[in-house]
């Protein structure tokens, strides 16, 4: 029975995968063609994350009681974001009309897009102009607009005042500032570990590995699309982590650092400078004890190798899939969904960051989150990852090459060189 | 012929119809579960989906037949480093955790055996481990391996125990050893309360010093039980996923296994590859539990009927 036991187990798993895969390989082309209509009203679901501050659900019962016949139900999937795709992908693969509106990872839209799995929407009825214009372009695929770009999201460099001022110092725009300032306040807080970011092997490396090549100079794609990490702006960018972990500018420990990890780090007045998201900025404020270094930070945009760095785009764009029903109901949804009134209630109640411009510029808002014009600052300086089909394979190369060079397994012009040839396999 | 003889035949081809027609429900819940989800892998196994991309930038659908080449692919190249990586990891996880387990599930038994007091915490105490999901103690653990963490308090050393490396490895067999020990203690313990305690009697009318009665008498009676458990033991590590899954992250080097290898490439949309790499492991899985019964002789189900039959 062992055997036999065993037999089932192993392939039970790959079962469900195979069923999935033989169903979606048969059938038509299907889905909406190009530009057409999307029609149909009545009830819709709405595939999205964990709704953790409760206004996803405020929001929707708010469309819900003034549109009796089109109905949005929230289906809520799991936390992480590999699940997430994971599911999402499987039911467009069994063409399900389960999902109608998909909330998407910025870096899946290529995936997605191409795949038909999502439809095309008409970019004339969203007045794109008053969005953000780099988180617009996550939301395109070959030109054409294949979602509506929700919450965005930007680095910032996270910054102890409180010591930076004692030191008579202001926030650095530069590598080699940071490091002045860093060597500066060593001399009076020892202990102090300097910068971090996320250097975890997972989708955060690949975020802080871009970051660092775009604020050389450098590109990981160009904008045909073809790779260009063995540039030496890339290797300079490289260069500027495996220096930093080699002096020690950068702790051992962060190598396993993930956001949570880094963030209790910078609570616990363990880092001088933290490259984090926006997020942190009320955690890290809290005066309930959670954290050490309420009321003595600050947020400056990224620095880069010869001034300012940019950052890599975050956030969430919603679709509508291909396979769901009610097109025109998902439509005016995501529409009311991506309005001022809706984004600026979603910023009040999550601090994520809205994709209108205008929200930044909000007297009252800034005065509630005195980051919004320093992260507005480094979403519109802000490059994407590389919109790719396959971007799971390429993100999972970009992670390899930079795991190796900060490690100090390869030297960092072969884990570029190395990266290259591997991105032009994926990317031609 | 005599009439007997023709009775008796009678009555057993009609048990036999009876047999049948009360096994085919089973029979049949078998082949849809065991036996469509194996015979679907394998199909799967020789397909390979499109990825190349028409003039728009839409993926070309469908999937054609490749042969064997979805096997070979894994043999040739970047793949084959990575395969007999994981097939090291997996094949070194396995021995080493079951080794340990062994020795510490036998001594767990012993001690669950032969507790007078608190017997009952006792016995709780070491099953909880076992009692505790597979992810959540990854989890536990990943905690107490984090660069703050608890292991190294207790060292005073900063090891950073999640990156690559042979630390890696040691945190995913110590986990493992602690999670699955009491399985195998629990196994052995059944077999340990079967043997007659007249045994260990006469063993110390004889002189026997308990040390002797734990090699002479102990293990060869709780040797069936012991290799059951080791049997259960060895399939369960050798489709070791979660654990390093969690506690150490996908896609490390150090401690990726052959299951999270087929998982990485189906979620990456490969199908066929990945039912390849699948179909290898379950070769594997099935010649490890054949030439175990063979040679060790665990006692399945095989020999208990040949005894009964006798």
């Amino acid at each position: 029975m062992g055997v036999r036991t065993t037999a089932a187990r192993a392939t039970a798993a790959l079962g469900v995968a195979v069923l999935l895969a033989s169903c979606g390989s048969g059938g038509d082309q299907g889905g909406e063609q190009p530009g057409g209509a999307l029609e149909g009203r009545g009830e819709v679901t709405f595939a999205t994350g964990k709704d953790t501050s409760g206004n996803m659900q405020k929001l929707v019962d708010e469309w819900n009681a003034s549109h009796a016949n089109e109905q949005v139900r929230i289906i809520e999937l799991p936390e992480s974001a590999d699940a997430q795709r994971q599911q999402m992908v499987q039911n467009a693969q069994v063409k399900s009309d389960a999902y109608t509106i998909l909330n998407l990872d910025v870096v899946w839209t290529a995936e997605f897009a191409a795949n038909r799995w999502v439809v095309e929407l008409p970019a004339s009825q969203f007045d794109l102009d008053k969005f953000l214009q780099p988180a617009v372009k996550t939301a395109q695929y070959r030109d054409k607009l294949y979602a509506v770009p929700v919450y965005s999201d930007g680095g910032l460099l996270y910054y102890r005042k409180d010591l930076l001022d004692a030191a008579g110092l202001k926030p650095p725009k530069t590598w080699a500032e940071l490091t002045t300032a860093c060597q500066a306040v060593k001399a009076t807080q020892p202990a102090i570990g300097c910068y971090a970011g996320q250097f975890e092997k997972y989708e955060g490396l690949t975020v802080n590995f871009d970051e660092a090549v775009h604020s050389a100079g450098g590109d990981v794609v160009d904008s045909s699309g073809k790779p260009v990490v063995d540039s030496p702006e890339a290797k300079a960018g490289l260069d500027a982590l495996v220096t930093g972990f080699q002096q020690g500018i950068i702790p051992q420990k962060a190598i396993t650092y993930k956001e949570e990890e880094g963030r209790r780090a910078f609570q616990a007045g363990e880092l001088l400078f933290h490259r984090q998201w926006p997020y942190q900025w009320n955690l890290a404020g809290k005066t309930d004890g959670s954290s050490q270094v309420a009321g003595k930070f600050d947020v400056a945009p990224l620095p880069g190798l010869n001034g300012p760095g940019s950052s890599t785009l975050g956030g969430h764009n919603f679709a509508i899939s291909a396979f769901g029903k009610n097109k025109a109901t998902a439509l005016d949804f995501i529409k009311f969904f991506t309005s001022e009134s809706a984004q600026r209630s979603n910023l009040l109640a999550t601090s994520q960051a809205p994709t209108l411009a205008s929200l930044y510029d909000d007297a009252e808002l800034i005065k509630q989150f005195p980051y919004l014009p320093t992260l507005k600052e480094s979403i519109l300086s802000a490059k994407p990852r590389p919109q790719a089909v396959r971007y799971g394979d390429v993100t999972q190369a970009i992670q390899e090459a930079a795991y190796a060079a900060l490690t100090g397994e390869k030297p960092s012009d072969v884990a570029l060189k190395d990266l290259q040839s591997k991105l032009q396999e994926l990317l031609k | 012929m005599t009439t007997v003889a023709r009775r008796a035949r009678g009555a057993t081809s009609g048990a036999g119809r009876l047999a049948a027609a009360l096994l085919s429900p089973t029979f049949i819940v078998l082949g849809l579960v065991v036996g469509y989800p194996l015979v679907a892998a394998l199909r799967e196994s020789v397909f390979r989906e499109g990825t190349d991309l028409d003039e728009s930038g839409f993926v070309v659908e469908g999937s054609r037949f490749v042969g064997l080449d979805n096997y070979t692919a894994i043999f040739a190249g970047e793949s084959a480093a990575r395969f007999w990586n994981a097939f090291g990891n997996t094949t070194l996880f396995t021995v080493i955790t079951v080794a340990l387990e062994v020795v510490i599930g036998v001594a767990m038994a012993l001690v669950m055996h032969h507790a007078i007091r608190w017997r009952g915490v006792v016995r709780a105490g070491i099953l909880v481990p076992w009692a505790v999901p597979t992810a959540v103690s990854a989890l536990l653990w990943r905690w107490i391996f984090q660069a703050d963490g608890v292991a190294n308090a207790v060292i005073g050393q900063q090891v950073l125990w999640t990156t690559e490396g042979w630390q890696a490895k040691f945190a995913v067999i110590l986990a493992d050893v602690w999670k699955t020990a009491p399985f195998v203690g629990l196994l052995v313990l059944a077999g340990l309360q079967i043997i007659p305690n007249d045994v260990y009697e006469a063993a110390r009318v004889d002189g026997a010093s308990p040390w002797r009665q734990f090699w002479r008498i102990t293990l060869p009676l709780v040797k069936p039980a012991l290799l059951v458990a080791v049997l259960f033991r060895v399939l369960d590590a050798l489709r070791m996923f979660d654990l390093p899954f969690v506690l150490i992250g996908s896609r490390k080097e150090s401690v990726e296994t052959l299951s999270m290898v087929a998982f990485d490439e189906a979620s990456s949309l490969r199908f066929g590859p990945a039912a390849a790499y699948a179909t290898i492991l379950f070769v594997y899985v099935a010649v490890t539990a054949l030439v175990f019964v063979r040679l060790l002789g665990a006692d399945v189900i095989g020999a208990a009927r040949e005894r009964a039959r006798k």
